[in-house]
């Protein structure tokens, strides 16, 4: 059995919603792995040490030692670590913490987990589907590093997700062609199309990365034209 | 070069039904397709790119037949066609979706099937793909230079647009017919379209298009499983006239050699944007 821990940091619980939001699916994955950790789901005080996949959900407080162990922690007791959500993977809302909330007013600074420690996979989406968790996960089970790819490479280069994106790496290298896939994606409504292409309106963007991996003028893995 | 990616089957056909063939642009092929499916309850939502004011395209979920009927024919210019996806199953509660769009929406639907990040709960309710054939497309000011500047024609007057014979035809509701020559189009291409290698809509269930077909039809390829079986009951339902693709003129030759020019000159550029250190989509 494979042993899966799910883990929280600074985040809203959205992606675990996402997570048991997968109906029949989620006893599928449940039934090919052992949960062995989940505050919500398993009665367990211990990450143990030994744990094949953590999902770690949420952006990591510097000014909080015990979240900094956390991380850490989980980067050691995992085979394969998580950035589970866009919090995680590139800092999303908590991007835009300053500081001064009750009851922790001096906790002011807030980082993606993929910028504390390497994480293996990252998964951008506030939250991300639960369509794409289960594939991520079933992925990581099967061993498939094809389908993997693009989300070990946003645990590398992902962490400063925005929908300026868009404009950066569609827009201004002439590869827009208008689909409304980003538009679609975005949860939040920031991006809308304007003759064509995605306006981005930067007081809603949240900073989650939805929208730029959603768009196949970035990433195109050749996987995706196997259809039957 | 594999001009066409993978197909089952390919057919000439147009819709039987005189009324969709009156409004759509070629054999009326993805109207007689989504009309069947609101009608037969294979499909209960489906995405159509809408006349908007001037002849600008709108996407749009649209649940009755003359919905479908208003927005047929083609638009020669962007609608984010997937930008409505969401909404049809969150708004409009769709289950069964039907989508068309270009080869590069056509790409952009496949990988939020296999990469649904942002999209909770709607690779499901996807029930069919429909791809359209495409050689480029124009911005909408792009559009309007020609029609307004090159043809004379008010863009609020333009009752349809068509490519054909080398030319690009503008039809005025007035009953005026100018054309520009297709080579005189290049200039307002949208740029990114260089970079695409795809004709045919190589990811579709089904893909359609005028070329290789006689006037008022179809060149159709049926390319999945799932194509298949929705070809299968519009055939049985009698929504479509089919003939033999061997059977008709210019046939799937000239599908071929437009399909191949399209690799060939797309390929070149993108070796060229590559050559400069500009991105392409890997
Ligand atoms: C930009 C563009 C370039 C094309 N180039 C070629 C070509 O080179 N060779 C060729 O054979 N065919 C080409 N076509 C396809 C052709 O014009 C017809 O759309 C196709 O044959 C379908 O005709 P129909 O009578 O079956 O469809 P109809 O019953 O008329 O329905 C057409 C459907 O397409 C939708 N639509 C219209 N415009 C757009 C758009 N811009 N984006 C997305 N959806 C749209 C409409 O809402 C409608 O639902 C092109 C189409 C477009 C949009
Ligand atoms: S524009 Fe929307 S999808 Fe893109 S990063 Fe911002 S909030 Fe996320
Ligand atoms: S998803 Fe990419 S190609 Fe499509 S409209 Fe958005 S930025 Fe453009
Ligand atoms: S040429 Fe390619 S990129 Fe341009 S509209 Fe057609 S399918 Fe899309």
């Amino acid at each position: 059995m494979v042993k899966v821990a799910h883990v929280q940091l600074s985040s809203c619980c959205g992606c675990l919603v996402s997570l048991t939001d997968t109906y029949e699916k989620l006893l599928d994955v449940l039934g090919a792995i052992d949960l062995v950790y989940s505050q919500t789901l398993a009665d367990v005080r211990e990450v143990p040490d030994d744990v094949d996949i953590i999902l770690l959900e949420g952006s990591v407080c510097i000014n909080d030692h015990h979240a900094l162990e956390t991380a850490l922690a989980c980067r050691k007791k995992a085979k394969i670590l998580v950035a589970l959500g866009a919090c995680a993977a590139s800092g999303n809302i908590t991007r835009f913490s300053r500081g001064g909330q009750m009851s922790k007013p001096v906790h002011d600074a807030f980082a993606p987990l993929t910028e504390v420690v390497k994480c293996d996979l990252a998964i951008p989406g506030c939250p991300p589907s639960p369509e794409i968790i289960v594939a991520v996960i079933t992925a990581a089970l099967e061993g498939d590093m094809d389908y993997l790819e693009p989300f070990a490479e946003l645990a590398k280069y992902g962490s400063e997700a925005c929908g300026c994106d868009l404009i950066n790496k569609v827009i201004n290298k002439s590869l827009c062609m208008g689909c409304g896939a980003c538009a679609a994606a975005c949860p939040t409504r920031a991006v809308t199309m304007e003759c064509g292409r995605p306006a981005i309106d930067k007081e809603i963007c949240i900073k989650c990365g939805t929208c730029s991996v959603q768009c196949p003028r970035i990433r195109f893995p050749e996987l995706i034209e196997k259809i039957e | 070069m594999d001009p066409f990616g993978s197909y089952k089957f390919a057919i000439s056909a147009r819709a039987t039904d005189k009324q969709i063939r009156k409004k759509s642009q070629d054999g009326g092929i993805v109207s007689a397709a989504y009309i069947h499916g609101l009608e037969s309850g294979l499909l209960d939502g489906v995405i159509v790119a809408d006349k908007g004011e001037d002849f600008c395209a709108v996407p749009k979920v649209a649940t009755t037949v003359d919905e479908v009927l208003s927005a047929a024919g083609t638009k020669y210019t962007t609608s984010p066609n997937l930008s409505v996806l969401k909404n049809a199953v969150r708004e409009y509660g769709c289950d069964k979706v039907g989508f068309v769009g270009t080869p590069c929406q056509v790409q952009s639907i496949r990988k939020m099937l296999k990469y649904p990040v942002g999209y909770r709960h709607v690779p499901d309710k996807i029930a069919l793909v429909m791809g359209i054939f495409c050689m480029e497309n124009f911005p909408y000011n792009g559009l309007k230079t020609i029609v307004e500047e090159h043809c004379g024609i008010k863009m609020e007057d333009v009752a349809k647009t068509d490519i054909g014979k080398g030319k690009f035809w503008v039809y005025s509701k007035w009953g005026d017919v100018k054309t520009i020559k297709l080579k005189d189009t290049h200039p307002y291409e949208q740029q990114s379209c260089h970079v695409c290698m795809d004709y045919t809509a190589e990811l579709a269930d089904i893909s359609t298009g005028s070329v290789g077909s006689p006037d008022g039809w179809s060149t159709i390829f049926i390319r999945t499983a799932n194509g298949e079986a929705y070809y299968k009951a519009m055939e049985d339902a009698g929504v479509i006239e089919i003939k033999n693709i061997d059977d008709v003129k210019p046939g799937l030759g000239l599908v071929e050699k437009l399909a191949n020019s399209k690799k060939d000159n797309n390929g070149k550029e993108r070796a060229h944007r590559k050559e400069i250190g500009l991105p392409l989509p890997y």
